[in-house]
Parts: C-alpha cells; structure tokens; sequence
C-alpha cells in the first residue's frame, strides 16, 4: 500500500464514522421535538375535553348567544382532526380568541359569572392555556436544536442526502408574540 | 461549565465521593481504635462493610432522610394549587417529569430540591415562601430547585448531605469516647491518639469544605437555566431580593442540609455561628442578584 490509498481509506474512514455519529444525533434530535410534540397534544386534548362542558355550561344560562357557540364549535372539531403543528398551531391560536369571545359574552350574565361549575372551568382553561404555553416553549426550543444541527456546515451537505427535514415552529398567537429578551 | 457537562460531572462526583467515603471511614476507624486499643482490624473491618452500605443507602434514601430531618410533607394540587401549577407548568417547559412536591411548616423562607434523579424528584418549600412570593417570584424559585433537579445537582447534594453528616457524628463520637475511657486501661498508641485526636477535628472541617466547593458554582447554574425555563430573570432576582430583607429564623435546617436550600438559612443577620462567615454554602445573595439582573 502507497501513502495516497493509506491517505485516501483514512479520509473515507472518518467520513463514514461522522455521518454515522450526525445520523444517530439527528434520529435522537427529531424523537426528542416528536417526543415535545407529544407534550403540546395533551394539553390540545385538554382543552378539547373541556370545551363541549364549557358549552354546555354557559347555555344553561345565555340560550340566544347561538353565534359564539357554532364558532366555538367548529374550531373545536377543526383542532381535532388538524394534523401539522402548524396548523394545529393557527387553529389552536383561533380557538384561544373564540373562547375570549364566550367569556366576554359571560360578563353580562351575573347568574353565570357566580356559578361554580363555570368558574372551576374558566380556571381550568386558562391553566390550560398556560399550559399550552409552557409545553410550546419546550417544544420550540427542541426544534430550535433539531433545526440548528440540520443547517449547520458540515451536516448541512449530509443531512439534505440522509433525508432529514427541518421540522417546524409552533407560533404563538398575536397576543402572545410581545417581546422578549433574554441574553446570557 | 455547559449544562450536559454539569450532569456527567454530578454523576461522577456522586461516584467519587461515595468511594473516597468508604475509605475515609474505614481509615479514620482504624486510627480512632488504634487510639483508644480496641482491635482495629476486627473494627476496621465492620466500618468498612458499615460505610460500605451507608454510602449506597445514601444515594437511595438521602431524599427521604433530608425530608425527615426537615419534616417537609407531601402536598396535593388542591393543597396548594398555585404552587402546584407552578412545579406542573415549570415541568412541562424543562421536559421534567413531575417530581413529588412538599410543604414545610416554617415562617422563615425558603425552598430546595432532592432526590437521586429526575424520576425521583422531590420539590419543597416552606410556608413563609409561599406566603411571602407572587407569581412571577415563585415561578422564579421553583425553575431554580428544578434546574437543581435536571442537573443531578440533587443527587451529590444529598449523598452529600448524608455522608458529611455521618463524619461529623463518628468524629463526636470519638471524642466522648476518649473522654470517658479509662486511662489504666488505655493500651492506644500514644501517636495514634494524637492523629486521631487531629482528625476527629479536621475531618468535620475538610467535609464542610468539600461540600462547599460542590455548591457555589452550582447555585450560579440553577440560576441561570432556571431563567431559561421562565424567560423571566428578574422573577428570580426580585424572589432572592426578599430573601435578603427577611430575618426569621429557620426552624428546620441543619448544617448538613445547609447546601441544599436556595438560600444559605445561617446567613449571619440569623443565626449567630462563628463558621457563616468562613463557610459559606452560597455566593452572597447580593451578587447572584447582580447577575440575574445583568442578563
């Protein structure tokens, strides 16, 4: 063997055992966003769960406010079946306005206001949302890992032929998008 | 110090210390029974299979020891539900599972961490910092016990806690007991008494030390990533703020458990002790204020 082939089998070598090492880190990076997905879906589910009582609950006292109601609805059904995180996201981020509109309707009716099963659900939702709020964080963050790892050089020439794709931001809604800064 | 290098070091501090225990044991034993004239191999012997298992027992059960001494006990969401929500939601943006979480009954503020990982976390907190914290400051708390708990700060601090606080009974033990042995009796080698009587000093000291130079740096850490998890420093930094300004003394700490709080429960305006001073478990409040506010 001549110093080019020792040279050559050397470089393919390490070639074979960084794309190795990238390939398993990229695999361990997307489970972990999944794995964050998963997080933010429970919470989703939550909120799903709780929204037909919340219906049910406010009608009892405010029949003729039909509107607010199918809108709720609707979006509800939609976040269901929606299958993207970004369109769960937009979807999610609709319902959050929907629901502010039911509980804007709730201050004219005192009766509601006072009863206890409308303001055990009122606080489970917005903890709910908090929640929402927390596991997106998480989840964004994951992301923020996984998509860093794809782009940087050199795995970005790797990545692209093993087949990795970025994966995707779950937004946050107008409301939530003020700013903030933190710097280390 | 990045986070994934700060839990491999934990993990193999925890190690370290756990063997450099058992040989401390053993060795300190040997010289204190070569002191007093007792057979020392037959006690060595005993010590090392007894150091042996207080060395494992503290890695499984130094979490339900540090709950005891403290007398914390465990809470229900409807117990407590702000404080509850808080540990929830701080877990969920840690990707933590949710650690079981404590009260103690004590006006004196304060809050800590344990257990041995993750999966056996435990978060606590006293009444009076419950009473004393909004939301902001008590989100800021808690992100900085959890961060404690993703660390694997919790499992060194409480092998710690435990094995510091062995050395410093068996050296007190020492001590009475050369105290009350018959002179006429005494067959121990007159240099062995004198490096026993030495150790029986220092070793208490060189274990305080050892513990202290585990924790500042890591209560700089919790800081800090605990405010990742909130996106809010100032939370912290206002928390530790009040922390400052309160004066009620603690009813529950103990120097072995000391490093495991949020805040050093001896400070000096507290407690009269001649080693606060020395020995401080955590950078002055003043100072990790000044970070959190500069981030």
């Amino acid at each position: 063997m001549n110093t080019t082939t020792i040279i050559l089998a050397a470089i393919l070598g390490a070639t074979v055992l960084f794309v190795l090492y990238l390939y398993n880190s990229l695999i361990s990076a997307r489970l972990r966003v999944k794995e964050a997905f998963s997080q933010i879906d429970v919470q989703l589910k939550r909120r799903t769960d709780l929204i037909p009582n919340l219906i049910e609950t406010v009608k009892g006292y405010a029949k003729h406010e039909k509107g607010v109601f199918e809108k709720v609805t609707e979006l509800r059904s939609d976040l269901m079946h929606a299958k993207t995180p970004e369109k769960k996201a937009e979807v999610n981020n609709m319902l959050t306005d929907a629901l502010k509109s039911i509980f804007a309707v709730a201050e004219a009716y005192p009766d509601l206001k006072a009863s206890e099963n409308f303001k055990h659900l009122q606080e489970e939702l917005s903890d709910t949302e908090d929640k929402i709020a927390y596991s997106r964080q998480f989840y964004n963050s994951n992301v923020l890992d996984y998509n860093t790892k794809l782009q940087v050089f050199p795995n970005v020439i790797f990545a692209r032929f093993l087949n990795f794709k970025p994966a995707e931001f779950f937004g946050a809604s107008e409301g939530d998008k003020q700013p903030v800064k933190v710097s280390f | 110090m990045n986070l994934y290098n700060a839990i491999s070091a934990n993990k193999w501090k925890t190690w370290i210390i756990m063997f450099l225990f058992v040989v401390f044991i053993t060795t300190l034993v040997y010289v204190m029974s070569k002191a007093l004239g007792l057979s020392a191999i037959g006690i060595s012997g005993m010590a090392l299979v007894l150091a042996g298992f207080m060395s494992i027992g503290s890695y499984y059960f130094s979490d339900k020891l540090v709950l005891a001494t403290t007398g914390a006990k465990e809470i229900k969401k409807a117990d407590y539900p702000a404080y509850y929500r808080a540990v929830e939601n701080l877990c969920i943006a840690a990707g933590l599972p949710m650690p079981k979480v404590y009260v103690i009954e004590d006006r004196s503020p304060n809050a800590f961490a344990t257990g041995r990982d993750p999966k056996h976390g435990v978060v606590a907190a006293t009444t009076g910092l419950l009473d004393m914290m909004n939301e902001a400051e008590l989100e800021g708390v808690i992100a900085h016990e959890l961060s404690h708990i993703k660390n694997y700060d919790i499992r060194l601090a409480g092998v710690l806690a435990v094995l510091v606080g062995f050395v410093a009974i068996l050296s007190d033990l020492f001590v009475r007991a050369s105290l009350f042995s018959n002179s006429d009796d005494n067959r121990g080698n007159a240099v062995f008494v004198i490096i026993a009587i030495a150790l029986a000093i220092l070793s208490p000291i060189a274990a305080t030390l050892i513990q202290l130079s585990v924790n500042r740096k890591r209560e700089l850490l919790a800081d800090a990533s605990g405010s990742l998890l909130t996106r809010y420093p100032e939370g912290l930094a206002s928390a530790l703020e009040k922390l400052a300004a309160d004066h009620t003394a603690p009813k529950t700490a103990s120097n072995a458990t000391a490093h495991l709080f949020i805040e050093n429960p001896f400070d000096n305006k507290k407690v009269k002790n001649m080693f606060t001073g020395l020995f401080n478990t955590h950078p002055p409040l003043e100072e990790r204020i000044k970070i959190l506010r500069s981030m």
